[in-house]
């Protein structure tokens, strides 16, 4: 799909000639390198809270993003004008950055190359209202019939495309049309005597309405929902201290995003900041650990055909046989550390400045029988399913806490225990993992990750894993 | 009326034209600088504007919504028009609606918009963040690296219109530092922050003040150790006690009441905190980023005593969760540009107390003071809490050494009862805020 066939030459008669002028004002005061970020987004969503369909909404937003690299230096404006005056004059205020005379834009442009990771057969503005309003029913419906404790259900279900062009100095466009889809159950329960949990789960990625119809159905997502909040009912407090904690496979995989990825972006390590800088060749984790980031997995939430500087995303390997190989790295980082992009430049929007992020993190299988770890495990923690979680980059400590866990007593899982979180050091808490699994699992397609205030869609999947010592922060000391 | 005033009206007009029984329209505007300072050069300048405008539909008891950044003509009719064909797919709520007519209505100026600030030339307020991090940079030779510092300003205007007759806007203003200084020693790498950001130039703090506290809180936190599992009483600073409130906000959040969803539903009247506690949320104190002089379903802001002396007076409450609760709206509907408003916070903050911070620490013998919380986690429904934490321990009555990687836990019901000091320092540094508060007993898991 070249310019002329595009969202933006279609919608607003953007040409080769516009875009070549307002890169020529990006540089007009001088800097290496300039690119445009247009963007137009639709979204949707419609909820469904007490068995009333209380909201809908949609809405448009759309702009452009100019940014001048300079050096160390980076000056950036956007305007949610598309006219020409205003985006020439964006371009004047993003050129600031500079101070000397124009730089040469390459002239003409090649397009970048791309996958095709989401084909879209029918883009979501073309299908019914109804059938959206039909899946937040379903999903109402399943969780209160999963059990009759059960007496709330929210369940949300947005979708949205993103339309992009990025135009740079150097001559390379790329345009993507980025689908995004989530379906998402929140559910209460409540017991003879009053105690009252709750029970969350959700899912989808770069897919469309129709993977709720045909792969993940709304039922699937409310029971998961609902079994949750069934098993809290009955969980006693969680233990306090240090103990073996073993993982199931798909979404705790968070402990990956947390406890290496952040810190494995390149902007930290360029900067000096992260506890992983100068760590390359070094052994930061077991030899049985192999992590990559993989923004190239057919529609996953993490995955791109191209990031948001219009470089091909790619398969990174992060750690290998727990040697760490290298860093995400995008467009500014990879020009001073004199590397390559390693199409890890993502943002927010038109009006954020990209910055190195992970994709689809995950660690390939091992040989072991999820069964069998937890067997091998006399005195423990088994945790399913997680919150959040969070890191200091610069200590390296990080923290991920779990919704969903039970003892593991000589070797069987015993009770469920109430949430908790768990805390470790990013460079030595995966040198501690004994075991891994032959059961890799991706998340369902729910992880959204937040960095200097932008937060950006992301995946994560582990086999089960067995880390021999973990702090586990509950309150049963 | 200003344009954008005219914009939210006619907007609302169009939409009873077209069908509605009632609407409501919210549109915003703003202007962002932003300039980060890393190692004594200026890394990134940004500068930019951006509007945008949001409508929410009745008809009858259907609601619809919609928003857009395009403020054309046609671009407000296609928001317009998306926002009914919506409510025709949505259910009959019989508590939808908009707040009582006697509820309308603006306190007028609170002081939240300082012109001052548009004056401020780009060189004036890069130099600011340069020197804030000179500062740090040159505290200590420990203080060897930065994340870098910045000068944010922002100038903005927001518009409230219903179809009950209510039209109003009003501006805001906000500047502010921030520096990330990184301390280094003996293989330990530490980092920490400090800010200050205000509605006024002139009540922003010295980038020599905020430098220093940066790199002090870096370099205290230098070398830590793990302690041992055990329970011990708990101090918050403010920048920790804040957070915890803000936990606390959740499950006061009449949404969270009307669903069942809050360890305090059905305990208005009752003792849920310690004699000590009085929590407030008042969003007319002039110049404080929790005011507004309407909320944003144009109801009048107010000061609301959500508990006194430990006692739950009142949940914070939209117009939608008063009806369904049998209530009258607190004034804290809370939204973007569109769909149903929520519940949020004014100035939402726990009442000084008449001791001096450092008064509290000397009285605790063996403690955890918390200056850092990460991924807390804090259910709303059972009141359970577990987070992440860094911080000094206390020997004696004094700050004695730097800890890490261990968490906090207790449960959010027995921490308010057991709330036992609470410090003269309170400071508004954003919508939510708390002085320092000792716990008496939390469980502290480490090695």
């Amino acid at each position: 799909m070249g310019l002329s066939q595009s969202f933006f030459a279609e919608r607003f008669g953007l040409t080769e000639h516009n875009l070549q002028q307002y890169l020529n004002e990006s540089l007009s005061a001088g800097g290496e390198y300039a690119d445009l970020y247009f963007e137009y987004l639709s979204t949707s969503a419609i909820s469904i809270d007490e068995g009333i369909v209380k909201s809908a909404t949609e809405g448009v937003t759309l702009g452009v993003g100019v940014r001048v690299i300079a050096g160390e230096r980076t000056g950036y404006a956007y305007s949610d004008d598309l006219s020409p005056e205003k985006i020439k004059k964006t371009a004047r205020t993003a050129a600031c950055i500079a101070r000397g005379p124009a730089s040469v834009v390459k002239t003409g442009f090649e397009e970048a190359q791309r996958h095709n990771l989401y084909p879209m057969l029918r883009a979501p503005h073309e299908m019914g209202l109804i059938e959206r309003v039909d899946l937040v029913k379903r999903a109402d419906k399943a969780a209160r019939a999963y059990d009759p404790r059960v007496f709330q259900v929210q369940a949300t279900y947005a979708d949205s495309v993103r339309q992009v062009l990025v135009a740079t100095s150097e001559g390379r466009l790329s345009v993507d049309r980025q689908p995004m889809a989530r379906l998402s159950v929140t559910v209460l329960a409540k017991d003879g005597n009053g105690v009252t949990q709750s029970g969350h789960s959700g899912g989808g990625g770069r897919v469309t309405l129709e993977f709720f119809l045909n792969e993940k159905t709304p039922e699937h997502f409310a029971r998961e929902a609902a079994r949750q909040a069934i098993v809290q009912l009955g969980a006693v407090e969680a233990p306090a201290g240090e103990m073996t904690v073993v993982l199931g496979p798909g979404w705790p995989g968070i402990l990956l995003h947390e406890a290496v990825g952040h810190g494995l972006e390149a902007d930290f390590n360029r900067k000096g900041v992260s506890a992983f800088t100068g760590r390359v060749g070094q052994q930061v984790a077991s030899p049985l650990c192999t992590v990559i980031d993989d923004g190239t997995i057919g529609s996953r939430r993490g995955s791109l055909n191209v990031d948001d500087e219009g470089n091909a995303t790619q398969q990174n390997v992060l750690i290998e046989n727990g040697v760490l190989r290298g860093y995400l790295q995008d467009k500014l980082s990879s020009r001073l550390m004199r590397t390559k992009s390693t199409g890890s430049g993502r943002r927010e929007s038109y009006q954020h400045i990209p910055m190195p992020r992970m994709t689809n993190t995950y660690m390939l299988a091992g040989q072991s029988d999820p069964e069998e770890i937890v067997r091998s495990v006399e005195k423990g923690l088994y945790c399913t399913t997680f919150g959040g979680g969070q890191v200091d980059i610069t200590s390296g400590n990080f923290v991920f806490a779990a919704s969903e866990s039970y003892l593991i007593e000589n070797g069987k899982l015993t009770r469920p225990v109430r949430g908790a979180t768990l805390v470790g050091n990013g460079p030595e808490a995966l040198k501690y993992v004994s075991m891994v699994g032959n059961d890799l699992e991706l998340d369902e397609g729910i992880g959204v990750c937040g960095k200097e205030g932008q937060s950006v869609p992301v995946g994560v999947g582990i086999p089960t894993l067995k880390i021999d010592r973990m702090t586990v922060g509950g309150t049963a000391a | 009326m200003n344009d954008l005033e005219q914009l939210a009206s006619d907007a609302v007009k169009q939409a009873l034209a077209h069908g509605a029984s009632d609407a409501e329209c919210t549109a915003a505007e703003g202007d962002e600088f932003s300039a980060v300072v890393r190692m004594r050069e200026i890394e990134k300048l940004t500068e930019a504007g951006s509007r945008g405008a949001g409508i929410r539909v009745l008809v009858g008891k259907r609601a619809g919504s919609s928003y857009t950044s395009d403020l054309t003509k046609e671009g407000l009719e296609r928001m317009v028009k998306t926002a009914l064909e919506l409510a025709t797919i949505t259910s009959e709520d019989p508590f939808a609606g908009l707040p009582e007519e006697d509820q309308l209505g603006s306190v007028g100026d609170l002081s939240l918009y300082d012109g001052e600030i548009s004056r401020l030339q780009p060189e004036w307020k890069i130099a600011q963040a340069k020197r804030t991090e000179e500062v740090a940079l040159s505290i200590d030779p420990r203080i060897a690296n930065s994340e870098g510092a910045s000068f944010d300003s922002y100038l903005g205007m927001r518009v409230f219109a219903n179809s009950r007759g209510f039209v109003g806007s009003y501006r805001t203003s906000s500047c502010g530092i921030s520096v990330t200084p990184v301390a280094k020693h003996n293989g330990s790498m530490e980092r920490d922050y400090w800010y200050s950001s205000a509605r006024a130039a002139s009540r922003m703090e010295s980038p020599e003040l905020v430098g220093k506290l940066a790199a002090d809180r870096a370099l205290r936190r230098l070398n830590p150790r793990k302690v041992a599992t055990q329970k011990v009483p708990v101090i918050f600073e403010p920048r920790t006690a804040r957070a915890l409130l803000g936990d606390l906000f959740d499950a006061v959040n009449g949404s969270a009441i009307y669903r069942g969803a809050s360890f305090l539903v059905g305990k208005l009247g009752e003792t849920i905190a310690s004699e000590l506690v009085t929590i407030v949320d008042d969003a007319i104190l002039p110049g404080l980023f929790g005011s507004s002089p309407f909320d944003d379903e144009g109801v009048r802001a107010r000061r609301t005593v959500v508990v006194e002396r430990g006692v739950l007076k009142s949940y914070l409450l939209n117009s939608y969760s008063a009806r369904k609760l049998g209530l009258k709206t607190t004034g804290n509907a809370s939204r973007g540009l569109s769909g149903n408003a929520g519940v949020g916070p004014g100035n939402f903050f726990i009442e000084a107390g008449g001791k001096a911070p450092e008064k509290i620490i000397g009285g605790v013998r063996s403690g955890f003071y918390v200056t850092e919380l990460i991924g807390t986690a804090s259910n709303t429904v059972t009141g359970d809490y577990s987070s992440g934490a860094a911080g000094l321990w206390i020997e004696n009555g004094e700050l004695a050494y730097p800890v890490s990687e261990i968490t906090i836990a207790g449960n959010l019901k027995q921490m308010l009862m057991d709330l036992r000091e609470i410090g003269s320092d309170l400071d508004f540094r954003g919508a939510i805020a708390a002085p320092t508060i000792l716990i008496g007993e939390m469980t502290i898991s480490g090695h």
